[in-house]
């Protein structure tokens, strides 16, 4: 930058800044990498949504000690979530019929989180009965897909969820959040970021601690998964953001990257920069203030200045097709996403090889073909 | 606005209910983009006729590939790579090249290149009616000698040749750079290897580099590792990237080269072409895949999806297979 006063620097040039500053990287939580001036995360929390997701959509019944197996090899490749089943009634989802023996029946890696479904206080209490230390509940940002697929409207569901979310507390059982029609709705089509935001806020606000937004019929493109995030941005912080994406369309892994990118602009970074130095050091002065932390943290996160989201949704194989598309993939593949995050140098702490192996059992099992290219390509290779 | 413009692509496209989804594809306006400087416009190098076809093992009618080029050109892509002119000793598909070159309809504003290995097979493709060639180079030596039986020198001295008389015929030419991010001999292959046999084509006058993940393996990591090398030596307004899916890996790889500013994406309609390294795996990127992304994306290509889609199916059905195309596999089956 030549001969530019130090200060004039700092403004110009983000790099410049941390390059002069390091200790500021860490103070401002940038764990990230960069890669052609996209920041990254250096870390990619996966979520395994294959037990449930995956084989909800199966027609055929699962033994109960396929599945058990299932997830069994999958907390051995060191996935550190993996949504075992579902405590919805078995007269909606037979699938899951059998999810108290699951919960029991699985080996339990240390370190790893066996979230379930739970959508409402009964399927709370019979989780909670079956051993569960984690639930979530499902939320959707369509009306009309509320009331088609649950039954009830986005109010009503909340209401079902302040329920849960209050007996969850009581036991300090964590619940995570689940947006659905993110991107797009199969009865409404486009849905408004601002009530994906308005959704996924209520959600945390009643004290989900995560919100994973959900691209459920695939329609999205990294143009609408940006619009939709930055919306979302401003009511959730980034760090409490996961998304899962449906491959329907083939877009799953460029949106996955679109929400890993953090986008860092010169100037009005820097002044951001700036700007939030002053507002942190105010709100230290007013200690407990949960509303200004709060404000502080979406401060820090302002989508001018950062996307990156760090938690991944993704089904091993692939498995769970689009119940709107007859015969469409539906999740994305944990293997093919781990390719990519691997190829990134994004750590994942997650052993693909033992993730492929996971996925040929549940195949065979389901006599199928795997969906992820991953593993159809490692296995034809000359 | 985005409710007007759900009417305009409504009317426009068919009644069919699953063509409804594709509105999703159109941003509601020009410049909605991941917040990054991505090109306004992007150009689609169709290779489906050719890279595509070229692996099929079954010989495709002549009719076929006519009425398949033909549909595409009606799709509004700008380029279309028609044939290619290696010796049908190497490739029976193509050996075809002569009639399918005179039996197309050649829409105004739209190349027809065709593959041009060396001298002869350059002179048969002008006779032929060729107004655009393309050759062929590897980043990979062993890549080079496996698959034309020399050295990647030897080949650049080759395509000298053809390089002068296409110079001289005032037929402007493509190079394309096979194995840069991985070799399925070689394994990873250095950026600045790629680097160099890039310039080396651009600096003997090829008017576009296409960049080419031969067999699928790379990343947003890998490949824009590879990108930078390029762009040092090659400028970025020349380059082109030409994504295997093998890995599931193509749109991301795609989405991170438009980041970087290049603006011309290789691609193949219904994701013709399986990878002939990984029996049965897939290969080349499908057109719609791409085409939904970019509209998405509010960038423009010129193409209509629904005529592109057409053509897809139109193929599959002949080849008798399914589409790799999950658009088309998520259209058709609303």
């Amino acid at each position: 930058m030549g001969n530019v006063p130090t200060t004039v620097k700092h403004c110009l040039s983000y790099e410049q800044l941390i390059q002069d500053y390091p200790w500021l990287r860490r103070w401002l939580l940038l764990e990230e990498k960069t890669i052609t001036g996209h920041a990254y995360p250096k870390f990619v929390k996966i979520v395994e949504v294959g037990p449930r997701d995956g084989l909800q959509n199966e027609k055929e019944i699962v033994p109960t000690g396929v599945k058990i197996q299932l997830i069994d090899m999958l907390s051995g490749a060191g996935l550190p979530v993996i949504e075992a089943t579902s405590f919805v009634s078995s007269k909606w989802v037979p699938q899951m019929a059998d999810h108290s023996d699951v919960l029991r029946g699985i080996q339990r890696a240390p370190h790893v989180q066996y979230p379930v479904l739970t959508p409402n206080l009964q399927g709370f209490q019979d989780a909670v009965a079956a051993g569960a230390t984690e639930v979530a509940v499902f939320g959707s940002a369509s009306e009309t897909f509320s009331k088609k697929n649950i039954n009830c409207s986005i109010d009503e569901s909340m209401l079902r969820f302040e329920e849960v979310i209050n007996a969850a507390r009581e036991r300090q059982i964590p619940v995570r959040g689940y947006v659905s029609c993110a991107l797009g709705c199969p009865h409404e089509g486009h849905i408004e970021p601002s009530k994906v935001a308005e959704v996924a806020k209520r959600l945390y606000e009643m004290g989900c601690y995560e919100i994973s937004l959900g691209d459920t019929i695939g329609v999205g493109t990294p143009g609408s998964m940006f619009k939709m995030l930055q919306s979302v941005m401003k009511e959730v912080p980034t760090s409490a953001l996961a998304v899962h994406c449906h491959d329907t369309y083939g877009q799953a892994l460029p949106n996955i990257l679109t929400a890993l990118q953090e986008v860092w602009g010169g100037f009005v970074t820097n002044l951001l920069l700036a700007g939030l130095t002053m507002t942190t050091v105010f709100f230290c002065l007013c200690p407990g203030n949960v509303q200004a932390s709060q404000s502080v943290t979406l401060f820090y996160q302002h989508p001018e200045t950062s996307m990156g989201v760090c938690v991944v949704d993704s089904a091993v194989a692939g498995l769970g097709g689009c119940p709107y598309a007859q015969g469409s993939s539906g999740n994305v593949s944990t293997e093919d996403v781990l390719y990519m995050l691997h190829g990134m140098d994004i750590e994942t702490g997650v052993n693909i090889a033992k993730v492929i192996e996971a996925g040929d059992f549940i195949c065979s099992a389901l006599c199928r073909e795997t969906n992820s290219k991953v593993a159809r390509a490692k296995g034809r290779t000359l | 606005m985005a409710a007007v413009l759900r009417l305009v692509n409504r009317g426009t496209l068919s009644s069919a209910m699953g063509q409804q989804y594709l509105t999703f594809s159109s941003a509601p306006k020009v410049g909605v983009r991941a917040g990054q400087a991505l090109p306004e416009r992007v150009k689609i190098v169709e290779v489906g006729p050719r890279d595509g076809l070229q692996n099929e093992k079954t010989i495709v009618p002549t009719e076929t590939k006519i009425h398949l080029i033909d549909m595409l050109s009606a799709s509004g892509l700008p380029v279309i790579e028609a044939t290619s002119f290696v010796s049908p000793k190497w490739v029976p598909q193509m050996a075809d090249q002569v009639e399918v070159m005179k039996g197309i309809s050649r829409i105004p504003g739209v190349s027809y290149p065709v593959l041009t290995p060396n001298l002869k097979g350059f002179q048969a493709a002008v006779k032929a009616g060729a107004s655009e060639v393309a050759i062929f180079g590897a980043a990979s030596e062993l890549f080079s000698k496996k698959n034309i039986n020399c050295s990647v020198d030897e080949s650049l001295q080759r395509f000298n040749d053809v390089m002068k008389a296409a110079k001289e015929a005032g037929v402007p030419v493509r190079g394309y750079v096979s194995c840069v991010v991985g070799c399925p001999y070689e394994g990873k292959v250095a950026p600045e290897k790629v680097a160099y046999v890039a310039k080396r084509l651009y600096s003997m006058g090829c008017y576009e580099i296409s960049l080419g993940d031969t067999i699928g393996v790379g990343t947003p990591g890998s490949m824009i590792e590879m990108l930078e090398a390029v762009s040092k030596e090659v400028p970025i307004s020349a380059l082109a990237v030409h994504c295997h899916d093998t890995y599931g890996q193509a749109l991301a790889n795609i989405l991170v080269a438009l980041q970087m500013g290049i603006g011309v994406v290789d691609s193949s309609v219904a994701g013709l072409g399986g990878c002939p390294y990984a029996q049965g795996a897939s290969g080349n990127v499908a057109t719609e895949d791409v085409v939904y992304m970019l509209h998405g994306l509010g960038i423009q290509t010129g193409v209509d999806l629904s005529k592109l889609m057409d053509a897809g199916a139109f193929i599959c059905r002949t080849l008798n297979r399914k589409s790799n195309s999950k658009v088309a596999q998520a259209v058709c089956k609303l």
